[in-house]
């Protein structure tokens, strides 16, 4: 038993939701306990921070449900109040979130739905036309609310869970050796704390133009303890932080399309986010999911993201990954169906001390699958970086091809980025290939720049920003555009100090 | 006017001498042509030129209008008034032409309100498609597509004086009439007049851009200048002559008697 005694049970309850939900929670909690913090010497965990995660700097949190509907019509003043300079730093900056969800909002433009979540319970949802199910065969629901609409309770129970449910069934039967445990302390929490999902579903061949667009806050509100508001007799920058979960389910029925892009932002004050993702693609569906993952700079987040693809699905997921103190991401990916692919691409930029953390997998499961992933990162100052990635082919997956590519810039001598890619392939009649590099921005590039009189500067700012406007031109243009200009904004301060 | 003079320019790479005491002396509006066999030094003196990384001074000056050139960086010496149009032009992923050279005349003061225009305006002029321009730098260019990206620029960019190094290499008859007729026309456009240093292995670039003065370099020194009759004269008669003096171990100054 690992939790800080803070955790119990009856606040794990207390969190809300519909009994099955509360019930769910109480089970997951269980596991919990039963589970260890995992250490660097299990090879998911090598390279992390996981030894310097204090659970007990964390608490349970109840979130407050702020009124932030006056979002969708893109008045971000509503989340003044909520994110108002940091009492703990005792500095009067002002906090950067509203404009990054303006900025975010303003960049998506139109849409067809719109979630907005506050420590991981919806608190705003406006749909094309709502409530969730409509002629466009787009349903958009908070779990939350099927106390409200019980028609919705029996569909979404089935759902929450189901994906991560279907993965350790898979891997359960897959033999005794797996390297890579499916679930743990952290994806437990994430089930334990989670008081809401986000359940985006799309009918059978349902084509959803615009995009569903979910904006995650987390903020320090309504933290619990012992008798209310814990530790509030300590003084501020001892009091724990809140720890959320985070629940997304993406299910696109067959044939159907829907695209999705998801921001998650914080405040500065310490935090614990446990964003669990999960998606299915059903046969022959296409799907384009975008996170882009702004959290302050003393959040943790520890995100596992489940995705499925069957027979001739597309799944294209992206993961901009440009906050947080330590923010990691646990992709697994697994094409369940013949000529179902997925593309997986990843940008993540660091500085000052932070790290950014990828463990991916691609698993075929499945003749003609395709898997191509590309991940990018630069890392400046004394950040760090880990991308760790396993192509798994199973036997019978013939004529599969699967490309994995992680390229690193180091762009000053304190940082350091470690890559690792992996191969495990049981059937012969497959096509893989990986690459990786690590390394500072390229001499003979900068020089070129250079000689045309662009300052030495200003050069590898252009080499650090091509470096990942090549990945940006295969995501969806809003998203792109937003994560280029804050890329944009960083790489300005950080080639003060690059080497 | 202005007067781009290298002075016993010595320089090598990783401890070897290369260029063992190179002169050279330009004036605004001249072409000069360096000439030489393979490994003679023509390119390590176009990557000092410039500044490139790698490469050790050991001795010797560079003096445009009296400013040191060495003592300057590669932005610098670019912003000092030379270019130097690559022999491999350098692929920089992501980086849009336009962002580069935006970036470039902010950085020289200059403005940058005509540049699309005057961009556009050199691709039609170079034969170039005007779509290249929206490409990102040299990324997927033919080798053509990149020498005639390598002259749009030094046109829009205006030098006092530009060495071209190899700029004929890959080129086909087309384009080589395209790159150096319009850098003809950009020489006498310019005030004051463009500087040429080109460096070439083979007489047809001179074909189009007639030099003043013709120079061979061979072991790292000039060894031989003259008028344009000399590069009709290499043309016939190949390098040959002073590979066998190299091989001797002679000292071509000597046996030329250069001043």
């Amino acid at each position: 038993m690992v939790l800080p005694s803070s955790f119990t049970g009856e606040l794990v309850r207390s969190l809300g939701g519909p009994e099955w939900l509360r019930a769910r929670r109480l089970a997951a909690f269980a596991r919990a306990r039963e589970a260890e913090v995992p250490t660097g010497s299990e090879e998911i965990w090598r390279y992390s921070r996981v030894a310097d995660l204090h659970l007990e700097r964390f608490t349970l949190a109840v979130p407050s449900q702020p009124d932030l509907s006056g979002l969708a019509s893109g008045d971000v003043s509503v989340l003044g109040d909520l994110f108002s300079p940091v009492a703990a730093t005792g500095e009067a900056s002002s906090s950067p979130v509203p404009d990054r969800v303006a900025a975010f909002l303003g960049g998506v433009g139109s849409r067809s739905a719109l979630v907005v979540t506050y420590g991981g319970r919806v608190v705003a949802l406006e749909a094309a036309s709502h409530p969730g199910l409509d002629a466009g065969g787009l349903e958009v629901v908070e779990l939350s609310a099927s106390t409200r609409r019980p028609e919705w309770t029996e569909s979404t129970e089935a759902l929450l869970g189901s994906v991560a449910g279907s993965f350790l069934a898979r891997w359960g039967t897959a033999g005794g050796a797996d390297p890579v445990p499916a679930l743990d302390l952290f994806d437990h929490l994430s089930d334990a704390l989670a008081s809401d999902a986000v359940v985006v579903r799309v009918r059978p061949g349902a084509v959803v133009e615009e995009p569903v667009v979910v904006v995650h806050l987390f903020g320090p509100g309504g933290v619990l303890g012992p008798g209310g508001a814990l530790g509030a007799e300590l003084p501020v920058e001892e009091r724990p932080g809140p720890a959320y979960s985070c629940r997304t389910v993406l299910d696109v029925g067959e044939n159907a399309e829907a695209s999705v892009m998801e921001l998650l932002v914080s405040d500065d004050g310490p935090m614990l986010v446990l964003p669990t993702v999960e998606t299915r693609v059903a046969d022959g569906a296409r799907l384009r999911h975008s996170v882009v993952q702004q959290l302050g700079r003393a959040t943790w987040q520890i995100g596992h993201v489940f995705a499925s693809a069957e027979r001739d699905a597309t799944l294209r997921l992206f993961e901009a990954s440009l906050g947080g103190e330590y923010a990691r991401s646990r992709i697994d990916s697994v094409l369940t169906g013949q000529g179902g692919s997925a593309q997986l691409l990843a940008a993540y930029l660091g500085d000052g001390d932070q790290m950014h953390d990828f463990r991916t997998l691609q698993e075929h499961d499945a003749p003609r699958s395709t898997s191509d992933l590309v991940f990018k990162g630069a890392v400046g100052d004394r950040s760090r970086s880990v991308y760790s990635g396993l192509i798994r082919m199973r036997k019978g997956a013939k004529a599969a091809n699967a490309f994995q590519t992680n390229r690193n810039l180091v762009l000053s001598d304190g940082a350091h980025a470690e890559s690792v890619p992996n191969l495990d392939i049981e059937e012969n009649d497959v096509r893989c290939s990986h690459a990786s590099a690590v390394g500072p921005v390229d001499e003979e590039q900068r020089f070129y720049l250079e000689s045309r009189g662009v300052p030495r500067r200003a050069a590898e700012r252009l080499i650090v920003l091509g470096f990942f406007r090549e990945l940006l031109e295969r995501v969806p243009e809003p998203v792109a555009r937003h994560v280029v200009a804050a890329v944009e904004e960083r790489v300005r301060d950080m080639t003060e100090t690059m080497t | 006017m202005s007067v781009l003079e290298v002075r016993g320019l010595r320089a090598g790479v990783s401890g070897r001498e290369i260029l063992k005491g190179v002169d050279l002396r330009v004036e605004s509006g001249e072409i000069h042509a360096v000439m030489g066999p393979n490994g003679s030094g023509k390119s390590t003196l176009a990557h000092v030129l410039m500044g490139r990384p790698g490469y050790e001074v050991l001795g010797g000056s560079v003096l445009l209008d009296g400013v040191d050139l060495l003592a300057l960086d590669p932005a610098e010496r670019a912003h000092a008034g030379l270019f130097l149009a690559f022999q491999y032009p350098i692929e920089v992923p992501g980086v849009p032409l336009v962002d580069a050279l935006i970036a470039a005349l902010e950085a020289a003061g200059r403005s940058t309100e005509e540049l699309i225009a005057e961009m556009a305006g050199e691709a039609e002029r170079l034969g170039s498609s005007v779509a290249l321009l929206e490409r990102h730098m040299n990324v997927d260019l033919s080798g053509g597509e990149k020498k005639r990206n390598e002259t749009m620029q030094l046109a829009v960019l205006r030098p006092r004086f530009a060495v071209l190094d190899e700029l004929d290499s890959g080129l086909d008859v087309d384009a080589l009439r395209h790159v150096s007729r319009r850098i003809e026309e950009v020489r006498r456009e310019l005030d004051p007049p463009l500087g040429v240093i080109a460096i070439t292995h083979y007489k047809r670039l001179l074909n189009e851009l007639r030099p003043d003065v013709v120079h061979v370099l061979s072991s790292g020194r000039i060894v031989r200048r003259g008028g344009p009759e000399l590069a009709e004269e290499l043309e016939a008669t190949g390098y040959a002559a002073y590979r066998e003096q190299e091989a001797a171990g002679g000292s071509a100054e000597e046996v030329r008697g250069l001043p």
